[in-house]
């Protein structure tokens, strides 16, 4: 499957500047595996090492939040569009 | 120097004391340094100590921000008990070094004190802030 994923200003140093990408995979866990293999270093900023999201990364589908949906396991099909978005979070 | 409008200034404090004593939080956007719009967010933690922007309206906003071709100029949020300066909390989760980080101390109700920041990478640099009357 092959999905756009569009990147957030302060993942954009991964992408070579790139605001959006083409990635693939037949779930979001799969994806940013690929991901990382084409843009090093990617998937670290948004999962933690039991292989789950960031709590402050918002992964969305089509514009639904992941969380709501399968998470990591949510399928994709082709041509759909995953944004991720940096929580705005603070204390 | 970040230029803050007098009236957005005005709309952000009426909303963070609307909030209070929880923090309140919200985004200005605009084009080269003139803010366009002000996003009053709601604080999905409604907390005093903490504050996150709802997940599926920070897209709402961020898809508002690029059909309109305005960058995201500004993230604010309150300090209802504390200086208005950035908590350990707010480095950690700073993600948007193109914003100006805006910080309202609610310490002392009738005297808001607003200040402004850069983050990123944890160095914490001040941008003064000028309020336009």
């Amino acid at each position: 499957m092959t999905v756009e994923v569009q990147i957030p200003a302060v993942l954009k140093k991964h992408t070579g500047g790139a605001k959006s990408v083409k990635g693939q995979g037949q779930t979001v866990r799969e994806l940013l595996d690929n991901l990382d293999r084409d843009y090093p270093g990617i998937k670290k900023q948004l999962t933690s090492e039991d292989g789950q999201l960031h709590r402050f990364v918002n992964v969305y589908l089509n514009d639904e939040d992941i969380r709501f949906l399968q998470q990591m396991e949510t399928g994709l099909k082709d041509g759909d569009v995953v944004s991720i978005l940096p929580a705005i979070a603070g204390g | 120097m970040f230029c803050l409008p007098l009236e957005y200034y005005n709309e952000m404090i009426a909303h963070v004391r609307a909030e209070a004593p929880n923090e309140g939080c919200g985004l200005l956007a605009g084009k080269d340094g003139r803010i366009q719009k002000h996003y009053r967010a709601r604080n999905s933690e409604q907390s005093p100590v903490l504050y996150s922007i709802d997940a599926k309206d920070l897209l709402g906003y961020m898809r508002d921000m690029d059909a309109q071709g305005w960058d995201l100029l500004a993230i604010y949020h309150s300090h209802t008990h504390s200086q208005a300066y950035p908590s350990a909390t707010d480095v950690k989760l700073a993600f948007y070094p193109d914003a100006v980080y805006l910080i309202i101390s609610l310490q002392e109700p009738q005297r808001p004190i607003i200040r402004g920041f850069r983050i990123q990478d944890d160095v914490i640099t001040e941008e003064e802030v000028d309020v336009e009357t």
